[in-house]
């Protein structure tokens, strides 16, 4: 190892969140880009902009699965954490304060899964 | 420790609102286009279960919802909300896709960054003026 302990070579220690928190932000954001494509591609072939339409955008199956609401579900599931993820970055860098981060990042996180509960419920019930 | 670091550097806190505009001002574009994304990102976040998912709940929930978006999206107000929603989503997926190319390695050295910045930026622009000019009813 050189003796500023950069490169290729460098020790890596510690429990690897920050990787899990990088590879998490850039596997969900290319979910939510797929999921992007598969929605603008649906509705570019559904014809008319009909509520039937739409709604079967996010309630169509496949051999009895309820795809639609699969792929929405994962795709809201990716909107969550990578939304945590780049909030989380946010008040680190602007929130010097120990406590008062705390509390936004407790405030993020039932701002999210308020969301994810909100959401599910709509889709669940469609 | 590097040599830099044990320098001492200065700081600039406290800036008052002309003198952080010319800062914004002297960015260069990659500068530009991060913070925004950070900007959008943020906005994105705040309207989820505010705007965006209730919105997704009148469109789907039944004929008559769905119907009543249309009377909603009348109102200057709301049209003004939504393409600010687009401008975020439009110009966080845009500048999204940089950074994964760029994680890739692909155009990371000065001049293509500060080209690929540029595009992300007229890129999403110029698909929210589409999508707004749709949205005021002019095509």
């Amino acid at each position: 190892m050189d003796q500023q302990g950069l490169g290729q070579k460098r020790l890596v220690v510690g429990a690897h969140y920050g990787t899990l928190d990088f590879i998490v932000q850039r596997v969900t954001a290319i979910i939510m880009a797929i999921y992007t494509i598969v929605l603008l591609v649906g509705f570019l072939f559904m014809g008319e902009l009909n509520y039937e339409n739409w709604r079967n955008l996010f309630t169509f199956t496949c051999l009895g699965l309820p795809v639609g609401q699969m792929l929405a579900t994962v795709a809201f599931l990716s909107v969550a954490w990578h939304a945590w993820v780049g909030v989380r970055d946010i008040w680190m860098d602007y929130v010097r304060p120990a406590g008062l981060r705390l509390v936004f990042q407790v405030l993020t996180l039932l701002w999210l899964v308020g969301s994810i509960a909100f959401f599910a419920k709509i889709l669940w019930s469609l | 420790m590097s040599e830099t670091a044990s320098k001492r550097r200065p700081q600039y806190r406290n800036l008052t609102v002309p003198q952080l505009l010319v800062y914004l001002n002297r960015m260069p574009l990659a500068a530009k286009t991060s913070i925004l994304h950070r900007a959008s990102g943020a906005l994105l976040f705040l309207c989820l279960p505010l705007v965006l998912v209730p919105l997704f709940g009148r469109s789907v929930e039944s004929a008559e919802t769905f119907a009543g978006l249309a009377s909603w999206a009348s109102h200057p107000l709301f049209k003004l909300v939504l393409l600010a929603l687009i401008w975020s989503y439009l110009h966080h997926f845009c500048a999204g896709i940089r950074y994964l190319m760029l994680d890739m390695h692909v155009g990371n050295d000065k001049h293509s960054a500060q080209k690929s910045a540029g595009a992300v930026l007229v890129i999403s622009l110029a698909l929210t003026v589409i999508l707004g000019l749709k949205l005021f009813g002019v095509w």
